[in-house]
Order: C-alpha cells, then sequence, then structure tokens
C-alpha cells in the first residue's frame, strides 16, 4: 500500500496504520503519510497551541496532529494542485488531500486573494474561513559578476529580457517565447534570457527552434545567489507570464533591483504591485508590445525603477506576522477544538 | 455684496486608445476607442451628456427663467465643442440657449486644453486664437476674460494674457499667494495695467465640488440654506465669492442620488434671501470693483491637488518625456501645412494625457486614480508615445513628398 503512488484520501488512515519505521525507500506518499504519522506522536508528546501546515505535503501531518492533540489546525496555501497544474488536470490523490485539509482546518491562510477564490471555487471552502496573507520579499544578496554568457550579451549591447522560473506549465515559459518571437520582428538585437529549469525544458528549446528564434533565446539554467541578483541588474526587462501564479515573489525581486517588469494578471503579486505592466498570460501581443514599450522608451525604465523597488520594499515582516498573530489569536479564541 | 461668481469648467479630452506598439506606422487613427468603457471618447460624453450636462443645463435655465439675478459662466474646451458638435449636438443647443439669455459668460481658454504656454508662446496664442473663433462661432459672443487650463497662473500667464486685450483672468485662491487676504475681492496681478484678477474661494468651492457626499464631513449634509448663510458672513469682508469647479461636479463626480441637483436648485434662493447678496459673471464683477490690492506670483500656481503646482502634469519623467517629444514636434508638424497631422498633433497636447502618467498618489488610489482611464501611468505613457512615434511616421512621409 505504501509503495503505491495512488491513493485516495478516504484511503489514507487505514494506509496510515502501516506507516511505521524508517521513510526511506518509500514513494512521494507513502513518505507523506510517515510524515503524518510521525506528526502525530510528535503532537502526543510535544505541548503546542496551534497547528500550522504548509501545502499538501505536510496537510497530513497537520490533521494527524489535530486529532492527537485537538488544537486548532491552520493551513497555509503557498499552491494548489491547480496551479501547478496551469489549470489543468489535477492529480487527484493530490487535489483529495488538499480538500480534505481544507475542511478540516479551523482555518485557510491564503497567499494572495488569487489564490483564495481558487480555494473558494475549485475546494468550495467557504470564504470567510480563509485569511489572505502575501508573502513579503527578502533582500537577495548584493549582484556579483553573474553568469558571464549573460555578461558578454551586455557588452556586446543586446538589451536583455529576462524569464526566471521553473520551466512548468505553470510558469507560462511558451508565452514568453511566443513573445520573444514577436519582439525581434519590430527590435533585432535583443536577447532573451530563460533562468531555470524543469520538465518542459526540452520541449522550450525545441520551440524556439520552430519559431526560429533559438539564437536568441539564451536557455541558462537554474540560477541563485549572487547570480540571480546579478542577473536582475543586468536585464533591461522582467517577464512573468504565469498562468496560475499564487504570489510571485520574483517579481518584487526584479523590482527590488529596479528592473522593470511585465506580469501576468493570474497572479496574486498583481493585486500588490502596481509599478509594472500587466498582461493576461495568453495575451501574447499585449505582453510584446508592453516588453518593447520597455525596450523602448526609457522614461519607462527611469520611473519604474525608482518607484517600484520602494514598492517592493513597502511591506515587511512585521506586516504579515501581524496578520498571523490575529489569525493564532481568533483560532485559539474559539474553544476547545 | 457679495456677488457669487459661479464658474463651470466643461472640459472632455480626445482620450488615446490603448495603442500598442505594433499600431506604428499602420494605424492613424489614436483616438477612436469603441470599446464601451473608460476610453471611449463618444461613450464618455453620451453618459456625461445624461449624467451632467442635459440636467444640469435644464436646471441652469430653470434657476435663469426664475431669478433675473441669477448669473453663470462657463469655459468650454475646443476638444469638447468638437466632441459635442459630433456625438451630441443636443447638448451643444442647450448651451447655446443658456448663453442666449445673455446672463451667461463664456470665457476663453486654450483650444485644446493644453499646457502650451509652458513650451511655447506662439503654440500658446494659436490655441487661444482658434479658440476665440470657435466660440464667437457657436454662441456669437467674444470672450473678454481667460481661464488657462487647470487655473495655471503666474505673473507671467498674467502679462501675456493682458497682452493678449483679455479684461480678465482666473486663478486658484491659493494661500501662498493671498497669505492673510481673502480671496473675495477683486485683485490686480503684480506688474499688469488693466487686466483684472479672480482668485477661487477654493474652500467654499470644494465644499461642493469634493465634500459634497462625504459623509464623514462634520457639515454633512450640506443643505442651501446652510451654504447660503456662510455667502452671508462675506458680507463686509468682501465684494465676491468666486465659486470655480468642474461643471461634471454636477451629476458626475457628485452622483444625482447625493442630492447635489435639489441643492443646486434651492442655492439661488436661498443666497438671494439675504438683500446684499447677488450674482455677477466675471466681467460684471471686474467692471463693477477696483482692484483692491496686487497679487505677486513669481511661481506657477494651479488648481490641482495639496500642493496647487504643475506636478499633476509634469512631476515625473514620463510625463517630462511625452511633453518634451510632443512640443519638439511644434516646427515640423505646422510647417508640413497637413490639416489631419496638425489636428491630430494638437489633440495630443491636451493635459489629461499628462494627468494620466502621474505616479505621484498612484499607489494609494485616490483622485488619479479615479481620473485615469488607463490600467497605469505607464500604460498612459506607452499609449501616448506609440501614437506620437506614429505622427512622426506620418511627417516624415509628408516631408517626402508622398501623402500617408
Amino acid at each position: 500500500m505504501l509503495y503505491n503512488p495512488y491513493l485516495t484520501s478516504k484511503r489514507y488512515k487505514t494506509s496510515l496504520r502501516f506507516a511505521r519505521g524508517s521513510h526511506h525507500g518509500l514513494s512521494l506518499f507513502g513518505r507523506v503519510l510517515w510524515y503524518a504519522k510521525q506528526a502525530g506522536r510528535i503532537a502526543a508528546k510535544e505541548p503546542h497551541d496551534v497547528i500550522h501546515a504548509h501545502d499538501w505535503l505536510t496537510f497530513l501531518a497537520g490533521i494527524e496532529a489535530k486529532k492527537v492533540s485537538g488544537k486548532p489546525l491552520v493551513l497555509h496555501v503557498h499552491a494548489t494542485e491547480f496551479d501547478r497544474t496551469g489549470m489543468g488536470l489535477p492529480n487527484q490523490d493530490v487535489y483529495e488531500i488538499e480538500k480534505l485539509g481544507m475542511e478540516t482546518a479551523d482555518r485557510i491562510v491564503a497567499v494572495s486573494e488569487f489564490t483564495k477564490r481558487i480555494i473558494v471555487d475549485r475546494y468550495g471552502i467557504p470564504a470567510d474561513k480563509i485569511t489572505v496573507v502575501h508573502n513579503v520579499f527578502d533582500e537577495l544578496e548584493p549582484a556579483g559578476a553573474g553568469p558571464s554568457h549573460v555578461r558578454d550579451l551586455k557588452n556586446s549591447g543586446k538589451q536583455i529580457v529576462l524569464f526566471l522560473g521553473r520551466l512548468t506549465i505553470q510558469k507560462g515559459p511558451d508565452y514568453f517565447l511566443q513573445a520573444a518571437k514577436k519582439v525581434l520582428e519590430y527590435k533585432p538585437r535583443v536577447q532573451f534570457v530563460v533562468a531555470g529549469s524543469g520538465d518542459m525544458e526540452e520541449q522550450m528549446k525545441g520551440l524556439a527552434r520552430t519559431l526560429g528564434i533559438a539564437d536568441r533565446v539564451s536557455f541558462i539554467g537554474f540560477v541563485r545567489g549572487a547570480d540571480l541578483s546579478a542577473l536582475y541588474s543586468l536585464a533591461d526587462a522582467f517577464v512573468m507570464p504565469s498562468v496560475s501564479e499564487p504570489f510571485g515573489l520574483t517579481c518584487l525581486e526584479a523590482q527590488s533591483f529596479g528592473l522593470p517588469s511585465v506580469i501576468s494578471r493570474q497572479s496574486g503579486v498583481s493585486e500588490v504591485a502596481r509599478h509594472c505592466f500587466k498582461i493576461d498570460f495568453w495575451d501574447v501581443d499585449d505582453m510584446a508590445s508592453k516588453i518593447l514599450s520597455i525596450l523602448e522608451y526609457p522614461a519607462i525604465k527611469e520611473v519604474m525603477a525608482v518607484e517600484a523597488s520602494r514598492e517592493a520594499r513597502r511591506f515587511g515582516w512585521a506586516d504579515a506576522g501581524r496578520r498571523l498573530r490575529r489569525v493564532y489569536d481568533e483560532v485559539t479564541a474559539v474553544g476547545p477544538h | 455684496m457679495p456677488a457669487v461668481c459661479l464658474y463651470f469648467q466643461v472640459h472632455q479630452p480626445f482620450r488615446v486608445k490603448k495603442y500598442p506598439y505594433f499600431g506604428i506606422g499602420r494605424d492613424h487613427d489614436y483616438f477612436s476607442d469603441v470599446s464601451k468603457t473608460s476610453l471611449d471618447n463618444r461613450h464618455i460624453i453620451e453618459r456625461v451628456s445624461r449624467k451632467c450636462y442635459l440636467p444640469a443645463n435644464r436646471l441652469m435655465l430653470e434657476l435663469l427663467e426664475r431669478h433675473p439675478e441669477f448669473r453663470l459662466s462657463y469655459s468650454f474646451s475646443g476638444v469638447l465643442l468638437e466632441q459635442l458638435e459630433i456625438y451630441a449636438p443636443d447638448v451643444l443647443d442647450s448651451f447655446r440657449d443658456l448663453v442666449k439669455t445673455g446672463r451667461v459668460e463664456v470665457l476663453s481658454e486654450t483650444y485644446h486644453h493644453s499646457l502650451a504656454f509652458l513650451y511655447s508662446r506662439e503654440e500658446f496664442r494659436r490655441q487661444v486664437g482658434l479658440h476665440f473663433a470657435k466660440v464667437h462661432r457657436l454662441f456669437g459672443v467674444y470672450p473678454r476674460v481667460f481661464r488657462t487650463t487647470e487655473l495655471i497662473y503666474s505673473n507671467e500667464v498674467a502679462a501675456e494674457i493682458e497682452d493678449l486685450g483679455f479684461r480678465g483672468i482666473l486663478a486658484e485662491g491659493a494661500d501662498r499667494l493671498l497669505g492673510w487676504r481673502s480671496p473675495d475681492f477683486v485683485y490686480r496681478p503684480a506688474g499688469a495695467k488693466k487686466l483684472g484678477l479672480l482668485m477661487k474661494n477654493y474652500r467654499l468651492s470644494d465644499d461642493i465640488a469634493f465634500r459634497f457626499s462625504t459623509r464623514d464631513w462634520k457639515d454633512w449634509p450640506l443643505t442651501a440654506g446652510k451654504f447660503a448663510r456662510w455667502i452671508d458672513k462675506v458680507n463686509g469682508n468682501g465684494t465676491n465669492v468666486n465659486l470655480f469647479m468642474d461643471y461634471e461636479t454636477i451629476g458626475e463626480h457628485q452622483w444625482v442620488e447625493t442630492g447635489i441637483f435639489d441643492f443646486l436648485r434651492h442655492l439661488p434662493g436661498e443666497i438671494l434671501k439675504h438683500p446684499d447678496n447677488g450674482f455677477a459673471t466675471p466681467s460684471e464683477l471686474l467692471a463693477q470693483f477696483e482692484p483692491v490690492g496686487e497679487i505677486d506670483c513669481p511661481a506657477y500656481v494651479s488648481w490641482a491637488d495639496v500642493g496647487r503646482d504643475l506636478t499633476a502634469w509634469r512631476g515625473n519623467r514620463l510625463q517630462e518625456e511625452a511633453l518634451r517629444t510632443v512640443y519638439q514636434l511644434e516646427r515640423p508638424v505646422l510647417e508640413s501645412g497637413d490639416k489631419g497631422l496638425v489636428d491630430d498633433w494638437s489633440r495630443l497636447q491636451t493635459s489629461d494625457h499628462f494627468y494620466y502618467m502621474c505616479t505621484k498618489w498612484f499607489a494609494d488610489g485616490d483622485v488619479h486614480a479615479y481620473f485615469n482611464p488607463y490600467e497605469s501611468p505607464y500604460d498612459a505613457f506607452a499609449s501616448y508615445m506609440n501614437a506620437v512615434r506614429d505622427l512622426q511616421t506620418r511627417l516624415a512621409s509628408v516631408k517626402g513628398g508622398e501623402k500617408p
């Protein structure tokens, strides 16, 4: 049973009984169940007032802990199965676990109104059970020299348009490439840099070839740390074409480096970021037109750089902490669970 | 005394549609949004006509008939008059009926409701001339008193207006100009010989224009009787109370449900209850009262925002860049002799385009956001600049000898 990747939430309770010993060698679902069992044991021993679990991998652990201690359960939703699958076909088991968790929880924290709507519409959870606490951006480390390929592009006088994120259906890299094609028709001296890896990587390289823009798109893989900061500093425009983005912290990161951005309206960050261009992810023409505007009119960069970097720092952890604290206060005030 | 001087600004710009970068060189039609949303110029004229112009004009005519003492004045931008001619000729007729009473004064301004004064004196004069001719053609009157776009004013503006032969000019009664003095007198601009200066009483004007429907305002609800008593108090302390505001205040900014129409319907009667009170047009005030003092205004003031300055139109690099680009085209556009080009270029000078690019309080979603039909100042800027780019390509092809 534990080695079976297919599992419905209705059967999880029985499976749980078998989850003993080490988690090594278990499937993902097996490990989720093992983890839940451990959480129950810990909840029985360690005194606590609130159980706070993040996303579906830990939802069962949260439920198990609540069952043992009777303490209120707060679920924090950073992404749903619908986001991960780009509103396509969700994995039914994951969906079941998410739904069970949300139904069992005393309160749900969503990272955006966008995510709250999905929880209401797709999981049938009453809106008044959900509190929105927007994510907070952390300062990145100072920029290093950056990937040499990108530095060379910059030194050769090319303008750089950046995509940064996992190459998965959720992040919309295909829309980015289609917009790139359109931009290049009007402005040939632009290079499109794709930073990130994922299951769509080969497919994206193929698409770039099909579109005839393979030499104008650089796939530079996953970037982090000082290189990431350098990338934000070297680029001329940032594009976040996500199909479904619960928040979209990269937008605030880009903004903190004064990088003008074009972001999907299908994102949580578009609720708080105002000093940027917004587009519908499927509207490739609008995306291309706004990228071109940024590249063509330097005044946009001058104003966005100042306003957006200030805006990215507008909300701090203290603010998010206060909201979360209020959620804790409310669930603990209700009485025994 | 005091005489209430009502002046309403009547203006709607030709808003630039969402103009993508790809339109450059292909689409020469910048003002033709037909989305029935806040960029659709015809749609807006029709809506504002229904909510404001038509019912407000009916009310004003009714008040003129009921009270022989009642007076008011309008300043129509040329671009508004043009849109009324195309989209709402019945509204234009109702304004004509008001002017025909002889108790409604029409003021002068730049045809394109522009900031031309700040960039080109010649272009400014061209637009004043165009407006003068338009007003005379439509209303059969010659304006004698001038109001600048958004009441932008300085000593220099006053000197120019005096030089053009006008009798008076309007300005914001900004604290930094008046100091301890009251706006409720006729003044003279520093350096002027004959020109009279009428200053907006912004407290009383804004009580109607902005605070009328504000429920947490201590004087809400504002009644005609209460407002008239505030006017009475000026007796002995002033000769005139200048109430200047957008005409769209009536029915558009302050919805009919707020009671704004009823308030105005009763206002003249309430004001006239006091035997010393009256109404006057700007010209009547200037003929009746000698200036009591001089107003020195070396730096520009306007009627916008708390700052009463120019930052709503040229406070950031987007606005500066857009203004610089459009005024750079003055000579080649005018020399092209191409009427279509000249008209489009002129329409692109309307101050509203630059107001939409304002980032000042953008994040707070206040009045700037309310009046902005674009998703952001950046969207406003991009559409505008793309349209100007297209204009430049047309200009190049006209110069090249071929007609686009």
